[in-house]
């Protein structure tokens, strides 16, 4: 494949523009759609990744009940309630030495709303809780401060919002940190906003961004009732390392103190294993679409083969005339191989360009990461497309004997 | 305003694309010994089909061509006439005999030789012209010397000579189809004569153009004839075999006649004066 070739190949390819647009098109859209899509499956792994790391690795969430949240009872065994006395054992150091906090978390009622200025709003998400949740659930505030121990001790009528929730009372375009030092009306209460928390995006089921945290004791006073009971703890252990550990130590803690509770009494559910269970899913979900894009890739390697094979025929004659003239069969042969290659390396790079582009937008709601691997991929795909499917029809062509050839309308 | 080609004593050996020696070495060794002709043919026979649908294209045909002589090859169509101008341009091959083009024995080549042979010995000119479509006149022209491995700028100036000689030197850059078909047979003839081969083989050149066409293309014919270049043309026009130094007649697959109108050395019988054929056809 020599610079005489190419230049060749380059005039039988301007010389029939239409029919090279679209093989390359074909071509053009399989590089593309692996890109796009292996991006797309990328990028949904790296947000639900962000998600979970953003919650700790090193955590485990304590809930009551068995499935599901809260105590179904039914024909399962009847879910055990966590209670503040159990929250004092899981902190106990003797214990449980590899723990490093304890956060408890009292849910507030859900249909709760809050109105600010006129406009009403219910958060997607309402809790109780101490001041030791913002760092170990990895949320910190923007604006303000977060709840500290003499809120908690105090009863202090504070609360510090997400920004989507401060959006909701102030308007989508407003700065949410306009809300702070401002009284909310929740529910019944009247409370003050002291601290805005940084973004966190979309978990994939949830907005993290709407939300409200009180002061436990605040909850407890206005909203739920001094049960003695928490929803959840949020253990945090020393190390990543020990939170599988950890986690059998607070099965049996628990068990031990709940007589008659079971296993699925309640649930102590291992961050890192979730990520773990989420990567592998995610993988299954870029494989799925990476194959779907690679038939795609393959059927536009048939429609080039297509193509020559069409092209080999209708420009029999001019196989015959360049042979009468002294074409060898390796001149014939390098010519339309070199024409497959340059369609299909041409339709790569500009399917490349195609998924860089398509990948700046959102797609169904993820943002795609582009992966150097598919990049690779999809133009050696299509390199060897163009090779594997040009041989054929370019060996079909040289074969040809010259007068065969001339004589074929 | 014919510009002549670079060299034209004697085509045969003043090639200067050949890089065979096995091909030009044996016409240079027998040349002391005989004039050989550039075209033998022995005893040819071509049969297409088997068995009952046999079809003898060519029966035991031999056939010498001198160098400088120019042929009409005549017959009603079905004759024989075009199988033997694709067997003497090794566009096909032969069923039984034996050819040899300027002293080598074509039978023996392999395709990739054969395609050397028509590259470096043959021009072809056709009765369709055969030019390669959507293709300027130039590259047209250049292609055989592109797959003689001609450099560049060389096939360039040699292209560009070859088409102002038939007088389309202002139209290098135009498309077959934007040309006439006498022009578009005039680039055929410039493609044929780049490589300055030792023979000029012409498929009914005239079948498909007017008659002023015909006579430009045939007065260029004369021209490359009076360099001493062999001149074969397939045709069933007697106005075309008026301007041939010999005629041969086939009638199915056989030769019935073979007259001499004019001796090899001398000039077409069509011409006057050496200066007749000097004359501007542009």
């Amino acid at each position: 494949m020599n610079l005489e070739s190419i230049r060749m190949a380059v005039r039988g390819m301007l010389a029939n523009r239409m029919r090279s647009a679209l093989t390359m098109l074909g071509v053009l859209i399989g590089v593309g759609a692996v890109i796009i899509l292996v991006a797309v499956g990328s990028g949904s792994a790296a947000a639900a990744a962000k998600s979970l790391e953003a919650l700790g690795s090193n955590t485990l969430t304590v809930s009551a009940g068995g499935f599901g949240a809260g105590a179904r009872g039914g024909t399962q065994s009847r879910g055990i309630t966590i209670t503040d006395n159990d929250v004092t054992a899981l902190s106990d150091k003797t214990q449980l030495p590899d723990v490093s906090a304890v956060i408890p978390i009292v849910n507030g009622s859900t249909s709760s709303a809050a109105s600010f200025n006129g406009a009403s709003t219910t958060p997607g998400s309402f809790i109780g809780t101490i001041a030791a949740y913002s760092p170990v659930r990895n949320a910190p505030v923007t604006a303000g401060r977060f709840l500290t121990d003499d809120d908690i001790a105090n009863h202090n009528e504070v609360m510090v919002v997400g920004t989507t929730f401060a959006k909701n009372l102030l308007g989508a375009t407003a700065n949410p940190n306009a809300l702070l030092n401002e009284q909310v009306q929740l529910g019944s209460q009247s409370l003050t906003v002291i601290g805005i928390l940084k973004s966190k995006g979309s978990n994939g089921f949830q907005d993290q961004d709407d939300i409200v945290i009180l002061p436990e004791s605040v909850v407890r006073d206005f909203y739920t009732g001094n049960t003695g009971t928490v929803s959840q703890v949020i253990v945090q252990a020393e190390t990543a390392a020990a939170t599988t550990n950890v986690q059998a130590e607070i099965t049996s803690l628990l068990q031990s103190r709940h007589t008659g509770s079971t296993a699925t009494s309640f649930r102590v559910l291992n961050q890192a294993s979730l990520l773990s269970t989420q990567a592998d899913s995610n993988r299954t979900f870029t494989v799925l679409l990476g194959s779907v894009a690679a038939i795609s890739l393959l059927v536009g390697g048939i429609g080039v083969m297509n193509i020559m094979l069409v092209t080999v025929t209708e420009r029999t004659r001019e196989i015959g005339i360049r042979k009468a003239i002294g074409a060898r069969t390796s001149n014939i042969v390098s010519q339309f191989l070199t024409e497959a290659v340059l369609l299909s390396l041409l339709g790569g790079l500009l399917g490349v360009a195609c998924g860089f582009i398509g990948s700046h937008f959102t797609i169904v709601g993820v943002k795609p990461v582009i992966e150097t691997y598919s990049v690779v991929l999809a133009i050696g795909v299509s390199l060897a497309v163009g090779l594997f499917f040009g041989i054929y029809p370019a060996s079909r062509a040289a074969k040809l004997r010259p007068i065969d050839a001339l004589r074929h309308e | 305003m014919s510009a002549p080609l670079s060299s034209v004593a004697d085509p045969t050996t003043a090639n200067p694309t050949t890089a065979n020696p096995a091909a030009a070495n044996p016409a240079a060794a027998e040349a002391p010994r005989r004039r050989p002709a550039v075209i033998e043919l022995r005893r040819i026979s071509k049969i297409y089909g088997v068995g009952d649908i046999e079809v003898h294209a060519l029966k035991d045909i031999s056939l010498d061509i001198e160098r400088g002589d120019f042929v009409a090859i005549m017959g009603a169509s079905g004759s024989g006439k075009s199988t033997l101008m694709n067997v003497i341009g090794c566009l096909d091959v032969a069923t039984k005999g034996r050819y040899r083009l300027a002293g080598t024995d074509v039978g023996n080549l392999t395709d990739d030789e054969q395609a050397t042979i028509r590259n470096r010995r043959i021009g072809f000119i056709f009765q369709s012209f055969n030019l390669i479509p959507r293709t300027t006149a130039l590259v047209n022209v250049e292609l055989p010397l592109v797959y003689a491995g001609v450099k560049r700028g060389e096939r360039r100036d040699r292209a560009i000579a070859a088409l102002e000689r038939v007088g389309l030197g202002a139209r290098i850059d135009h498309m077959p189809n934007q040309l006439s078909g006498g022009q578009q047979q005039r680039v055929a003839i410039a493609r044929a004569i780049v490589t300055n081969p030792a023979i000029i083989l012409a498929d009914e050149p005239t079948g498909a153009l007017d008659s002023t066409s015909t006579a430009e293309v045939l007065s260029i014919f004369e021209e490359l004839n009076m360099e001493r270049r062999t001149v074969v043309v397939i045709t069933h026009e007697d106005e075309v075999a008026v301007h041939a130094k010999r005629v041969v007649r086939f009638r199915d697959g056989e030769i019935v006649s073979d007259v001499r109108q004019a001796t090899i050395r001398g000039l077409p019988p069509n011409v006057s004066s050496p200066a007749h054929a000097v004359r501007s056809i542009a």
